[in-house]
């Protein structure tokens, strides 16, 4: 009996799941051995949300074509929403349920806040969704930062200014205290959970790539007037693949809220300097490429723990990178010079050349 | 009183971001891109004016000379070896992302020498101001200065642009490029002057919001540059009038949104105004139109 033949893409996807799953295996075998540091152990979650983080942002950067600079912004309201919900069920819902909902909250909230800022925007062309993008992250950290809610027999109470204007009845309890946050959400990620969402968040991105919408949103990033001449209904697909990418984004927020005991919206964690660093996964791992970005994220998460002696240097030589490899793979004379003396064509040349 | 206090706060924060949004637009207008480091040009302005008077103790008038001179040379520096090997790439991003990638760069090199630490600036206008209304009312010298600087830059840039030849030259190329080529203009050359332009503006923008506001970061120019970009849509992107009417408007949203509603909302006041103007009128109050063709 012949084995089917699997087409190209297919077999490309499965080589992208093998890749998350077979290093699933290696960590667990050296997690179970004994001998993973506890610095890399600590690290294992923050891997998985930013993977996610990556190939969320290389939806909108590589497959839609436009620029996000706020993909902090979505993770962090998807980290804070689906906190608050965690902790306001935390003595009703068993743990796995809890996660589970607190999961679709925080993906369905980001989503909504996609959408919000996608309608006004990708409804335009130009270059407006970044700098609408790069305020939204920033407003939405400070507006987190004085945000204080809490809870009581009587229902919620909001305030911006301090937690005693709240008004609580005794017994009640603050659960956003501005810039304090949120403290004792219950630790519900584990390694596990984060691969398993890196392996849906791949099936959602890879299957949207190849399926009719997909091709739909990549001809609009190729030639915007030719996909209108053909009925592609432009900011429907633009903004179906924006909030996808959004929600993935706020997934990612959930699984990085679950895993610390006080989350705080820090410029360090959800500030300019967040989107930035996910933007230069994307860039190093080629755009558009979605098993690149992962394995850069990979790779980029762990140099700088390696290399601690760098770390002032690091958002430097991001910059760099960032530069660099915008020059080497976009200028044309780059591409002109790269195709001169390719590898593949100098041995191409050989051969030839050995076989006359 | 107090309203018009506030509106002649306004107005002069409002001048600083008309400053910042002219050289905005004129690249945006010339280069049909974003130069996102354009804001950081404004903090390497008021970190050399800093350096040179604070530091090194020179007289203020020769600091903000080669505070000038050094962001024009940065402004041209950064367009050749950036900006101008990506002009006719593939992908609009790949500029984008390499103007981004240059704005961090730059404000990532002023933290390694100047630290992270706010350093205080020292006012480049020594006028105390004037004083009206028996006194209720006080304007400071900055805000005077900043006001009149604005109107002069204005006039001067107006008259720059449909007077002399290198300004017909700069409409020319920001209306077709190939046919400004083909008509003898110097493109690549035109395009550099736009960047020294804006970036001699950006460094003046720098001193005059530094002496304003005094605390000098590296991340100083980020978010003014930012807000100049909102009026620039503002007022018509490509304008040069557009980005002085929503220049002005913008701070006068600003500092009354500061005042009226609350301090803390006043950055989202502020991009809330982007997302009505993009909602209701794209091209801004000045823009034109246009529509693509095939």
């Amino acid at each position: 009996m012949k084995m089917k033949e699997l087409n190209k893409t297919t077999k490309s996807n499965l080589i992208t799941y093998a890749l998350v799953i077979i290093t699933y295996i290696i960590v667990q075998i050296i997690l179970e051995s004994g001998h993973m540091s506890s610095l890399m152990e600590g690290l294992l979650v923050p891997l998985c949300t930013y993977v996610i983080l990556a190939v969320s942002l290389n939806l909108t950067v590589g497959i839609l074509g436009e620029l996000s600079l706020g993909h902090a912004g979505f993770m962090c309201v998807g980290a804070f929403s689906s906190a608050f919900f965690s902790k306001c069920t935390a003595e009703l819902l068993p743990s796995g349920l809890r996660f589970f909902l607190a999961i679709l909250i925080g993906a369905a909230v980001a989503a909504l806040f996609g959408m919000l800022v996608g309608i006004p925007v990708l409804r335009l062309k130009g270059d407006y969704l970044a700098i609408v993008t790069l305020a939204f992250g920033e407003i939405i950290k400070n507006l987190v930062n004085v945000l204080y809610i809490g809870i009581d027999e009587n229902g919620m109470h909001f305030s911006t200014k301090d937690s005693i204007s709240l008004g609580l009845q005794p017994g009640g309890k603050t659960i956003i205290n501005g810039a304090q946050g949120i403290s004792g959400t219950p630790n519900d990620s584990t390694f596990t959970i984060g691969i398993i969402l890196v392996l849906i968040t791949l099936f959602i991105v890879l299957n949207l790539v190849h399926s009719r919408d997909g091709r739909a949103i990549m001809a609009i990033r190729d030639n915007r007037i030719a996909a209108e001449s053909v009925g592609i209904n432009i900011t429907k697909y633009k903004l179906m693949a924006f909030t996808i990418s959004a929600a993935l984004a706020g997934v990612a927020g959930v699984l990085y809220a679950h895993n610390l005991s006080t989350l705080t919206a820090l410029p360090k964690n959800f500030g300019y300097n967040m989107s930035i660093t996910i933007l230069v996964f994307v860039v190093l791992g080629g755009i558009g490429n979605i098993r690149g970005s992962v394995i850069a994220a990979v790779v980029l998460t762990l140099l700088p723990e390696l290399l601690r002696e760098l770390n002032d240097y690091r958002m430097l030589i991001y910059a760099i990178v960032l530069i660099a490899m915008m020059l080497f793979n976009s200028s044309p004379k780059a591409i002109a010079f790269r195709e001169k003396y390719s590898l593949k064509k100098l041995f191409a040349k050989k051969s030839a050349k050995e076989g006359k | 009183m107090s309203f018009i206090s506030y509106l002649i706060n306004g107005i002069s924060l409002g001048s600083v971001y008309a400053i910042i949004a002219l050289g905005y637009t004129m690249v945006y207008g010339i280069a049909k891109m974003l130069n996102f480091a354009h804001g950081d040009v404004i903090m390497v302005g008021a970190f050399a004016v800093f350096t040179i008077v604070s530091t090194l103790g020179m007289p203020i008038r020769l600091g903000i000379i080669v505070s000038i001179l050094i962001c024009t040379v940065l402004g041209v520096v950064i367009e050749r070896v950036a900006y101008k090997p990506l002009r006719n790439a593939a992908s609009p991003l790949a500029v984008l992302i390499t103007a981004i990638g240059v704005s961090y760069l730059l404000q990532n090199v002023a933290l390694l020498i100047f630290g992270a630490n706010a350093k205080s600036f020292t006012s480049v206008v020594s006028w105390s101001g004037i004083k009206l209304a028996d006194g209720q009312l006080n304007i400071s010298g900055v805000t005077i200065v900043t006001i009149l600087a604005c109107i002069v830059i204005m006039i001067a840039l107006t008259l720059f642009i449909n007077k002399t030849k290198a300004g017909q030259a700069m409409l020319a190329v920001s209306e077709d490029k190939g046919a400004a080529q083909l008509m003898g203009i110097n493109v690549n050359g035109t395009i550099a002057l736009t960047f020294a332009i804006g970036s001699a503006l950006a460094a003046i923008a720098g001193v005059l919001l530094c002496s304003a506001y005094p605390s000098l970061t590296p991340y100083t120019g980020s978010m003014p540059g930012i807000k100049a970009f909102v009026a620039a849509v503002l007022g018509g992107i490509g304008s040069i009038p557009g980005a002085m009417i929503g220049g002005i408007l913008l701070g006068v949203i600003e500092i009354f949104g500061k005042a009226y509603i609350s301090s803390q909302m006043a950055d989202a006041i502020v991009f809330a105004v982007l997302i009505v103007v993009l909602l209701v009128k794209p091209t801004g109050i000045l823009g034109k139109n246009i529509q693509e063709k095939v």
